[in-house]
């Protein structure tokens, strides 16, 4: 009953510390909202006349939308490098930082979903895609897999999340037997998201591009990259604007662990570049077409190059002890990286994979205003889920708003511990 | 929201019991209006939202269904729009042969089969893509041109492939969809469910032929230019946001006609029949002639051969 009782104020808590701010929080949470507004503009004019109002066609059937997808399910899949070194380097009290790293993972995946959502061309069908009350093409469908594997992890990341800030609330120490596992667990769920994503495209003959058989590790590594790139970002605004307290060492022991997955994402990357360009098979096309352009389309060429350009930079930065732990170059670092792994997976993924055609027509893909303001609005709503939750996590992270701190003290049932 | 009762075809409307009737009830019509809302207009009924997937509807269903879309098109084009349900005949598999040294790339087969089908005018689809190959380059699809537009063909110097849905034995486009909304029957026809497919354009990804082709936009079909005589799996007009594809004209094909493209084909490069009859003449040609499969090696194992007839 008690329980019960305090569920419901630690709901109404969390909806008041959402909804009271400063300045600063109000002009940013109205920012998010302004762009969720257009991008929810574009989205209802692209229900009304279909997809056509993207770019793609049936050559080029993925794009800009699926990208983001991709590169989302990275993200979600990194936030684990922010669990492990809790365990690993007895970091902080381990809940602080677990939190983090899951809260980022549900924004994450809230934003691939909405990407899913905004891709399909029959939304109003999407329940037949429920397990149980759709159709679900288990086990053969990576689609079907994808679905499950995403939503196991988003419901874990929520569950762990609201029972560890529950926990601070009612000023109870957290079950460890329960936690622990289920944070134990997120690791080789989170591996098998990004990996089943990868599978995705990985399965399909048709696709010579995606068909390779490192395409999953290369993902993996290119995730451990770019996640992690947020969030060192993301600490250093967090020491900045909040009583939080992270050790400068904790952040340089992350920028260490990406440097080596860099190093490693480089060497794959490579070796795949290599496979295909010494074989010199026709299969090569695509990778041409990425990086030097084919019959005179050259769309993706620039981006191709910047994304090396800037993965290599990044690399050196963070290779080097001393950039490492320069606020400056570390920060570079962390934007080039984020950008190197973005083009990547958006533009030199996807289409790539879809150009030329299945049967030799190159059909050139640049996404529409619709697409980009789409995707701005889904990017909007994440940073808002994102933000939201730490601005309720955070007091009760630092044990300044709890039950009693909470309440006024008359209402406050007794101390339970 | 229109929320009209279906027609019903066969005496009192109780809803047969079956999975997905209990489905339904769980669903419940307050989904359905959130539904007309993500359509971006109002024409959804609760029928079409509620509606499974077709292979595990009831008979009783089946007709229901097909009444309700019947409805449909006659207040859509102002005209009578059959919409059959012809199984598949048993101890038929139907395959296709085209006669590479026959094709003189007219594409006559291309405007046939837009019309036989029903496909959208505006933005246009076609289902059958004939390219233009170099003869020194031999079948090789970074060498192929499905643009070209001389003043007469055939060009020197080049031979034509038309290539349309090659109705797999192994098809990659039914394996990844996520939804079962797209299979192979029993004739070995690949077909699509219209009103159960989601859009997400996955099985479009897979096909290694280019065959199946979505409808980007509103289907914009004139009235007095639809073919009336339809097929629930076939030519019956799509809506918007789904996966359409050949289906060797299933409409006629299970009638004992000839697909439209086969008909229309002026050097009759087109051959068609039961790979099960062993008098039929696509066996002949299979025995006699030398024929091949198109991108063999990735095992997607074609009912649609490739010969040369002289
Ligand atoms: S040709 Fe393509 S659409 Fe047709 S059955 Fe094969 S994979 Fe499917
Ligand atoms: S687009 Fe339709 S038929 Fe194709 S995979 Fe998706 S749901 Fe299945």
């Amino acid at each position: 009953m008690f329980t019960l009782r305090n569920f419901s104020g630690f709901l109404s808590g969390t909806l008041r510390l959402i909804t009271k701010g400063g300045r600063l929080y109000y002009a940013w949470v109205g920012f998010l909202l302004l762009l969720i507004a257009i991008g929810a503009g574009a989205y209802i004019g692209q229900l009304k006349d279909g997809l056509i109002v993207t770019k793609m066609r049936d050559q080029v059937s993925w794009g800009f939308y699926i990208g983001n997808f991709t590169f989302l399910v990275g993200v979600a899949a990194a936030a684990i490098m922010l669990v492990i070194p809790a365990y690993i380097y007895d970091w902080e009290p381990i809940k602080e930082i677990t939190i983090l790293g899951e809260m980022l993972a549900i924004s994450a995946l809230i934003m691939c979903l909405g990407f899913v959502m905004v891709d399909i061309g029959r939304p109003d069908r999407f329940w037949h895609i429920i397990p149980l009350v759709g159709r679900l093409n288990w086990p053969q469908s990576m689609l079907a897999w994808d679905v499950i594997v995403l939503n196991l992890y988003l419901l874990l990341n929520w569950f762990v999340v609201t029972y560890l800030l529950f926990c601070a609330y009612t000023e109870r120490h957290y079950v460890k037997k329960l936690v622990l596992p289920l944070v134990l667990l997120s690791i080789p769920m989170a591996v098998s998201i990004h990996t089943v994503t990868a599978y995705l495209y990985n399965g399909l003959a048709a696709r010579p591009f995606w068909n390779s058989a490192i395409l999953a590790p290369r993902f993996l590594a290119s995730a451990f990259c770019s996640g992690p790139a947020i969030l060192l970002i993301l600490l250093q605004v967090l020491r900045k604007t909040t009583k939080l307290t992270i050790k400068d060492e904790a952040i340089f022991k992350v920028a260490e662990l990406m440097a080596y997955t860099m190093g490693f994402n480089l060497f794959l990357t490579a070796a795949e570049a290599f496979k295909e360009l010494y074989s010199g098979t026709e299969h090569m096309v695509y990778f041409q077409y990425l990086l030097f352009g084919l019959k005179g389309h050259t769309t993706l060429v620039p981006y191709a190059w910047a994304s090396i350009l800037c993965g290599l930079v990044a690399f050196i930065l963070f290779l080097v002890p001393r950039t490492r732990t320069n606020w400056v170059t570390l920060n570079i670092g962390c934007v080039l990286i984020y950008a190197s792994v973005y083009i990547e997976k958006g533009m030199g993924l996807i289409i790539p994979g879809l150009t030329p055609d299945v049967l030799g027509d190159i059909y050139v893909y640049r996404p529409s205003f619709t697409e980009i303001a789409v995707a701005a609005g889904i990017f909007a709503i994440g940073f808002l889920a994102f933000t939201l939750m730490l601005k309720a996590a955070v007091p009760m992270m630092l044990g300044e708003f709890t039950i009693t701190k909470g309440r006024t003290p008359v209402e406050a049932p007794p101390q339970e511990i | 929201m229109t929320d009209h009762k279906p027609e019903c075809p066969i005496g009192g409307c109780e809803p047969p019991a079956t999975i997905g009737g209990t489905r339904r009830e769980f669903l419940g019509a307050a989904t359905a209006a959130m539904a007309t809302a993500l359509t971006g207009c109002g024409t959804l009924s609760k029928e079409e939202f509620l509606q499974h997937n077709f292979r595990e509807l009831s008979k009783q269903e089946v007709l229901d269904v097909i009444a309700r879309l019947e409805k449909e098109y006659q207040a859509k084009y102002g005209r009578e729009v059959k919409v059959a349900n012809t199984p598949a005949i048993p101890g038929v598999i139907f395959g296709y042969a085209l006669d590479l040294s026959r094709c003189i790339g007219c594409r006559r087969c291309v405007h046939a089969c837009v019309k036989e089908n029903n496909q959208s005018r505006d933005p246009e689809i076609q289902w059958i893509r004939v390219l233009q190959m170099d003869k020194e380059e031999g079948v090789n699809v970074q060498h192929a041109d499905a643009y070209y537009n001389p003043e007469e063909v055939p060009q020197e110097g080049h031979f034509y492939m038309p290539v349309q849905c090659q109705q797999c034995k192994k098809p990659p486009c039914t394996k990844v969809c996520p939804v079962g909304a797209t299979w192979r029957d029993k004739d070995g026809i690949v077909v699509v469910d219209y009103n159960w497919c989601i859009g997400c354009r996955y099985c479009m990804a897979a096909c290694p032929y280019g065959a199946r082709h979505f409808n980007w936009g509103e289907p914009h079909l004139p009235a007095d230019e639809v073919n009336p005589k339809t097929h629930y799996l076939g030519n019956r007009p799509r809506p918007k946001g789904v996966v359409e594809k050949c289906t060797f004209c299933i409409q006629r094909t299970r009638n004992g006609q000839y697909p439209a493209c086969v008909e229309i084909c002026p050097t009759g490069s087109r051959k068609f029949g039961n790979l099960l009859d062993k008098d039929s003449e696509i066996r002949y040609i299979l025995e006699n002639k030398r024929v091949f499969k198109f991108k063999e090696d990735l095992n997607t194992q074609p009912n649609f051969f490739y010969f040369y007839g002289v």
